[in-house]
């Protein structure tokens, strides 16, 4: 084997593109792990190692900045994620039972990916359609008004789509 | 008018992830297929307020304002309204009566739209229509007619107070951050919303950015600061996306920038994106994100207006509070002032949720009761259920309950009462609302958000919610209730921040007005409103069941055995308590209890 190839960057030349745009300014690493979230769904470990010597902000201070905000994630979702709003309207009108009922049918705990890598489910604060509690979404697409028996029917709607 | 009818469509978020975005596509296919693209013009504009029946579509001149409208009513409103000329009757919020206008609709009888003036009224898109509403003609006034201190002076004889939940006069604010002496200072918008259940800040960006923006820029000038930030939720695509069109409009139109209207006054704004964390609503917190770090509390003083962003003298409002400047800068103190009530003026927005038929955002003047709220705005509690209680302030706040229904609402008389006005949050309960499973949602809210940094939040925040979460279980005793009293105190007064500090409120006002709720739950190890599952059972009534299996077919676990026709049994060991054989019995045979 000759000279081993450069390793492959995870960083996109896009990412890449828009860290330059925010190099010089003050405070841009909330900005740029947004950035990085919004392309893989998460943020991947090495991306962060790449963040971090691209800023030149240690790993350390980036990985204190992504566990402290609930928004940044550090596992992949499922291809579908399944986010069921606890704000205060919704919970009042049954968002634990919602969640109950996706942890039965998908036979897993909050924030896990099923085994098929198909579906997470998660807890949101409230998302704002309170006019529509108990709220659902899933991909982003809302959907209001859910039954426990909706529910299931909308887990049904995106299985294996 | 050029058209002969204007289609307003809301474009906000509840209503467009609600089949707003296809009813907007249709009723454009539509418009054009019948031929009216000519004769009526179509509108996203923000949202109405009235979520509960969206998505909505509001048809000019006449008013006519339809509710529940799905993209399948695309092609009868244009065939029917803009081509015939004849409202769709059953889609009207008032059916018996047609061409009924929003006006005089209940829900929005009792409001005064100060905050909210150009949401569902103007494109929140089109920088003209906000300018059409005599958008930036208060910086305008400012820039060219007003010294910093006459405005200044304008806002305190406004009695403006910040609306963020603590009240603080906004003149005040702006007066310490001016008369200090700077090389930079910064104006921040917050627009973190974080209360569960509140979306009055949303709202706004998404229904008239310009107006945050002018009133940013407003105060820049005011206090001597030529960069501004928004701190803006993730979780708020659709606002985001419109203040930044915004930011970009006021650009092209030389009202942010360099030289602002062909003056010496250069003011630009930029936003940073929140990342879920609650106590960034906290302004020292919400300033140590901005610059890109753990949104962790300092000590105040100093406080921001004096030391904030990278140190710099910052003024941070809250974006209701930002809404109001331009229209007391235009329309004068003595206006604004003649609103609320001696110490609160103006409007307060609500998003008024819960166990309330007529869900959405209200806007109303200060001193106005909550029974007006609940009753003739809210269209009373949801299935004819009794009032229990409005929670107001959120996980911060406290609960309303019947016999404060007739105090008039601002921001001392609800403290007075252990509740606080918040951001705007409205939470009404009903009878089947347990409040210490409320108080333990809260709770659970606040210790997950807790930033970990001082302990009286970090251990009294985690101690409380274990014995709250002993009493829904039924183990509580009566030294509880004065261990839960004792942190509570111990948390208020030694929290860092706002967060720590008001933590315990929701546990203080439900312990004070339902104290007998928590006796039933320690004494009688019952939960009144069959709320805690652990206090709960299911049982079948020999009697009534008439053995239809039902509730053996509903029962997730299969826990109901029995065969047809023969009277069922629950058990007890498998039982999940989910409640659904409950709902399915047709025979009231099964016992909840």
């Amino acid at each position: 084997m000759t000279a081993t190839a450069a390793k492959e960057k995870m960083l996109t030349p896009e990412i890449e593109a828009f860290i330059e745009q925010w190099r010089d300014k003050p405070g841009n690493l909330i900005m740029v792990l947004h950035r990085v979230q919004g392309e893989f769904g998460y943020i991947p470990r090495e991306a962060a190692f790449e963040v971090a010597h691209a800023l030149d902000i240690p790993v350390a201070k980036i990985y204190g900045v992504i566990t402290f905000y609930h928004f940044f994630k550090l596992s992949k979702p499922g291809r579908n994620q399944i986010a069921v709003c606890m704000g205060t309207a919704c919970y009042l009108k049954g968002g634990q039972d919602l969640i109950d009922e996706c942890e039965r049918a998908l036979g897993v705990g909050l924030n896990t990916v099923t085994e098929d890598g198909e579906f997470s489910v998660e807890a949101v604060r409230c998302i704002g359609c309170c006019g529509l509690a108990p709220v659902v979404t899933v991909n982003g697409e809302v959907f209001g008004s859910v039954t426990t028996k909706g529910m299931a029917k909308i887990i049904d709607q995106f299985e294996g789509k | 008018m050029a058209y002969k009818n204007y289609l307003l469509v809301c474009a906000g978020t509840a209503c467009e992830s609600n089949k707003g975005k296809a009813l907007y596509e249709e009723l454009q296919k539509e418009l054009q297929a019948q031929g009216a693209d000519a004769e009526a013009q179509l509108v996203k504009t923000g949202c109405f307020g009235f979520c509960e029946q969206g998505p909505i579509v509001k048809v000019l001149p006449d008013e006519s304002f339809y509710v529940k409208v799905g993209p399948e009513h695309a092609q009868k409103i244009v065939a029917e309204h803009i081509v015939k000329g004849r409202p769709v009757a059953e889609l009207l919020y008032d059916k018996k009566q047609s061409s009924k206008s929003a006006d005089d609709i209940a829900f929005y009888q009792k409001q005064k739209r100060i905050v909210l003036r150009n949401c569902g009224v103007i494109n929140p898109e089109s920088i003209d229509e906000y300018i059409a509403r005599d958008g930036y003609a208060a910086l305008e006034k400012v820039i060219f007619e007003m010294t910093p201190d006459q405005v200044i002076e304008e806002l305190t004889n406004a009695g403006l107070r910040g609306r963020g939940g603590a009240g603080f006069p906004t003149g005040l604010k702006w007066k310490f951050t001016k008369n200090v002496a700077s090389d930079q200072k910064y104006i921040v918008c917050n627009a973190d919303e974080g209360d569960p259940g509140a979306y009055m800040d949303r709202s706004t960006c998404e229904g008239d950015p310009h107006s945050v923006l002018e009133a940013m820029a407003i105060a820049g000038r005011t206090v001597g600061a030529n960069r501004g930030f928004i701190y803006i939720r993730a979780e708020y695509p659709l606002a985001i996306e419109r203040l930044e069109n915004a930011i970009g409009q006021a650009r092209e139109y030389g009202l942010l920038g360099e030289g602002i209207l062909g003056s010496d006054f250069s003011f630009d704004i930029e936003i940073r994106l929140g990342a879920g964390a609650f106590v960034c609503g906290e302004e020292t917190a919400l300033l140590a994100s901005i610059e890109g770090k753990r949104g962790m509390p300092i000590p105040r003083p100093p406080f921001p207006a004096v030391k904030g962003l990278w140190g710099k003298p910052t003024v941070i409002n809250n974006v209701e509070t930002w809404a109001n400047i331009p229209m007391i800068i235009l329309k004068g103190s003595a206006w604004f002032a003649a609103i609320g009530t001696e110490k609160s003026k103006g409007t307060k927005v609500f998003a008024l949720t819960g166990k309330i038929n007529n869900s959405g955002l209200i806007e109303v003047p200060m001193g106005t009761t909550l029974r007006e709220i609940i009753y003739d705005i809210g269209g009373g509690i949801r299935n004819g259920k009794k009032f229990k209680a409005a929670q107001t302030g959120g996980p911060s706040g406290g609960v309303i309950t019947e016999e404060y229904l007739d105090i008039p609402i601002d921001y001392e008389n609800l403290q007075a009462i252990g509740s606080m006005m918040g951001s705007g949050g409205m939470i009404v309960m009903d009878e089947d609302d347990c409040m210490i499973d409320v108080t333990k949602f809260y709770l659970e809210f606040t210790v997950d958000e807790s930033c970990g940094k001082c302990a009286p939040c970090r251990i009294g925040g985690r101690t409380n919610y274990n014995i709250l979460d002993k009493i829904s279980k039924g183990q509580g005793t009566m030294e509880d209730l004065e261990k839960l009293k004792e942190l509570a105190q111990a948390m208020r007064k030694a929290s860092l921040c706002g967060l720590g500090q008001t933590a315990p409120n929701p546990i203080m006002s439900t312990m004070k007005y339902f104290e007998d709720e928590y006796r039933a739950h320690i004494v009688d190890k019952k939960c009144p409103a069959g709320k805690c599952k652990h206090l709960l059972s299911y049982t079948i009534v020999a009697d009534k069941c008439v053995g239809c299996t039902a509730c053996a077919r509903v029962c997730p676990v299969h826990c109901i055995g029995g065969e047809v026709k023969k009277v069922h049994t629950i058990d007890q060991a498998q039982c999940i308590k989910c409640g659904q054989c409950f709902e399915k019995c047709k025979f009231d045979a099964i016992l909840k209890g």
